[in-house]
């Protein structure tokens, strides 16, 4: 995973709530068993349209998605990250994302940043009124500046902050401990499952 | 003194490896792996030169992907044939057990889990899917994972996680005649909202609750996510040990004993608290559809399509607005009124034999509508099996219904099950998205019995509407 410290890019305005995972890479596109060319994907549905936010020419080399609540709700599908990342996003600001979603973005090196709706509004605004605004997203100081003056803080939680800073992998760190995971399995009573197979009868 | 713990938080202590300040490790007992989100996976595996650290502890099948019918031939779409032939592969190469199309034991995921005795109280239990809150069912922690997070699994057996909240949800009263779990957990959302559980663990409680049978206790643990909850659960209880006692994988002998007497200490301690409660009265329940685009935009049957002007704040309002444009419907019409094309029976909320039998009551001796199609697809080969030894086959197929081979079929738009655009059906799965069933597929999510009385009529309906009911 690559590091990150900070950000400067311009923003997208997508102005709705509740936009699940399903919406941001419809299941057709999850087909691909390789781990890259998801853009296509992303938004499909609604890209469609050609006054899509996505679609309009003002936005198309925005970095930063600034989002309603709720973003990335229902399916695991880590593809919606992916295809995040493989249109050329790097940040999503917003005030709340789903459980799954921000794990998977966590690990997969897109940063989720999170800011009240308040603030959420007034980016909305500085964007759609002038999309060539930069907007700076620093990591190291949780804070997000825009170049009209609008600065704000942002939280995320220690770990992944300091995973996205490090850009460590998660599994490596892990097997730091194993030691102590064999001792942990060392114990598991006999009375829990395997899946070895088992004579099922037909 | 000890403290009093809750359920959940019972489980989270008995399975972390180590903590710090940020995150405990907890120990999996059961991966489940299927084709759509685990190629990346084992990729990242083998890039690593990594072995899976516990092939005995990991299952794999097809169920995204696959037809539901001619699963004798070779699948037709070539990406999706991919897609599952690689799923095959690194099953050989990682010496995975796998239920491919056509074995026995092939199914949904979170079908095959507990049908094969593997989901058991007091385990914890992961799937790169959102629905394996199911598995909460059993008293089981069980929640959904990304791809990174199934690597992650495949190679230590454990993952990293952050200790959510705890929430109760206490169901109490008499459950009318005609409801089932489906308009229990339809009718939560609609209360909380989709996001009302987000970083919360959910213990369903409460008589309702306890009166249930597994496979009704495992359609209100599915939709747990749809209302934003890290994983729904149970305790587990002599229902929970009857479903259990004599599957494959449940233990045996001696150690079922030894089981069953832990079993029976996974219950949430008197005393201990919950960080939030919310109540759901049953006898105020009443069967329930969704007339939106998220499980959340819900109502009784015996209601009215909403007007989004009645929506209090902005965001609601919107979003019912664009709903109601992507579902083509009108405020004020009464949802009885609303007809539908395709009846689609199954998934790994209402595809289990318990669901297939509910349905098979309703519709038995009756013909489904002309303008109606409806697809029953059971969840697993053994639930198809079993239907079928007991005639279920045979109803649906003299009604006019199409009889599926097991898989996700509808549920997504995946495999060649879907939604024409514009086309509109009753569903009983759990997911009514823009697109979700299909692009341009219109959704409205229904308990079993209502997609049967729907069939029946051609427009949304429950049994007891039905003219010549009992
Ligand atoms: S039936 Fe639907 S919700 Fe369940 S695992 Fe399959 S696609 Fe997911």
């Amino acid at each position: 995973m690559e590091k990150f410290t900070s950000h400067t890019g311009t923003g997208l305005p997508l102005r709705r709530s509740n936009i699940d995972t399903d919406q941001i890479i419809p299941a057709v596109y999850l087909k691909r068993v390789s781990r890259t060319g998801f853009e296509d994907g992303l938004f499909a549905a609604w890209r469609q349209d050609p006054q899509f936010v996505l679609n309009l020419p003002q936005y198309k080399l925005a970095t930063i998605l600034i989002t309603g609540p709720d973003f990335g709700t229902g399916s695991s599908r880590e593809h919606a990250v992916w295809a995040l990342q493989d249109y050329g996003f790097k940040v999503v600001i917003g005030s709340r994302f789903g459980d799954i979603f921000s794990n998977n973005s966590g690990n997969a090196g897109l940063l989720l940043a999170k800011v009240s709706h308040e603030d959420v509004e007034q980016l909305w605004k500085i964007v759609e009124n002038h999309p060539e605004t930069e907007i700076t997203v620093d990591l190291e100081a949780r804070s997000i500046t825009a170049s009209d003056g609008f600065t704000t803080s942002f939280t995320i939680d220690d770990y992944t902050r300091w995973r996205l800073l490090e850009g460590l992998d998660n599994i490596g760190l892990t097997l730091r401990a194993e030691d102590k995971i064999a001792a942990y399995e060392a114990n598991r009573p006999s009375y829990k499952p395997t899946t070895i197979p088992v004579q099922t009868g037909s | 003194m000890t403290t009093a713990k809750t359920l959940s938080e019972k489980l989270w202590d008995a399975h972390t490896v180590t903590s710090d300040e940020n995150n405990d490790l907890l120990y999996i007992d059961l991966h489940l792996v299927h084709e759509v989100t685990s190629p990346q996976a084992f990729d990242g595996l083998r890039q690593a030169g990594r072995p899976v650290r516990r092939p005995d502890l990991t299952l794999l099948t097809e169920d995204h992907n696959i037809p539901t019918v001619d699963v004798d031939k070779p699948i037709a779409d070539p990406v999706s044939r991919t897609q599952v032939e690689t799923l095959r592969k690194n099953a050989e190469e990682f010496g995975l057990r796998i239920h491919k199309l056509g074995d026995l034991d092939q199914g949904i995921v979170h079908i095959i889990g507990p049908q094969l005795g593997l989901t058991q109280p007091g385990t914890t239990v992961v799937c790169g899917d959102s629905h394996t809150s199911t598995h909460g069912a059993f008293g089981a922690l069980a929640f959904g994972i990304g791809t990174s997070e199934v690597e992650h699994v495949l190679a230590t057996q454990t993952l990293p996680q952050r200790k959510p909240k705890t929430m109760a949800v206490n169901v109490n009263g008499d459950l009318p005649a005609g409801v089932t779990a489906k308009d229990v957990v339809l009718a939560l959302i609609a209360k909380v909202g989709t996001g009302g559980g987000q970083g919360y663990v959910a213990e369903y409680r409460g008589s309702v609750i306890e009166g249930l049978s597994m496979e009704a206790r495992m359609t209100i643990c599915n939709m747990s996510i749809e209302w934003g909850a890290k994983a729904g659960i149970i305790a587990p209880d002599e229902t929970t040990f009857e479903y259990l006692k004599g599957r494959p994988h449940a233990p045996q002998g001696a150690d079922w004993d030894a089981a069953v007497e832990y079993w029976k200490t996974l219950r949430t301690d008197e005393g201990a608290t919950f960080d939030v409660e919310v109540d759901l009265d049953a006898a105020e329940l009443s069967p329930f559809v969704t007339w939106g685009t998220n499980p959340g935009q819900g109502v009784p049957l015996s209601a009215s399509v909403p007007d989004p002007e009645t929506f209090f704040d902005e965001s609601s309002r919107t979003a019912a607005e664009k709903a109601l444009e992507y579902m083509d419907l009108k405020a004020g019409t009464p949802m009885r009124e609303i007809a539908v094309d395709t009846i689609f029976l199954g998934s790994c909320t209402n595809g289990r034999i318990e669901d297939l039998r509910a349905a098979a009551d309703v519709i038995k001796g009756r013909k489904i509508a002309d303008s109606v199609r409806m697809l029953v697809v059971p969840g697993s080969a053994r639930v198809r099996l079993q239907a079928e030894s007991e005639g279920l086959d045979v109803v649906f197929k003299e009604a006019g219904a199409e009889w599926r081979g097991a898989g996700c079929s509808m549920c997504l738009g995946m495999n060649p099950d879907q939604l024409a655009p514009g086309e509109r059906s009753a569903s009983t799965s759990n997911r009514n998205f823009e697109g979700r069933q299909g692009k341009g597929g219109r959704t409205h999510l229904v308990s079993p019995v209502v997609a049967a009385a729907t069939a029946v009529t051609g427009t949304l309906t429950a049994p007891a509407d039905l003219p010549d009911a009992g």
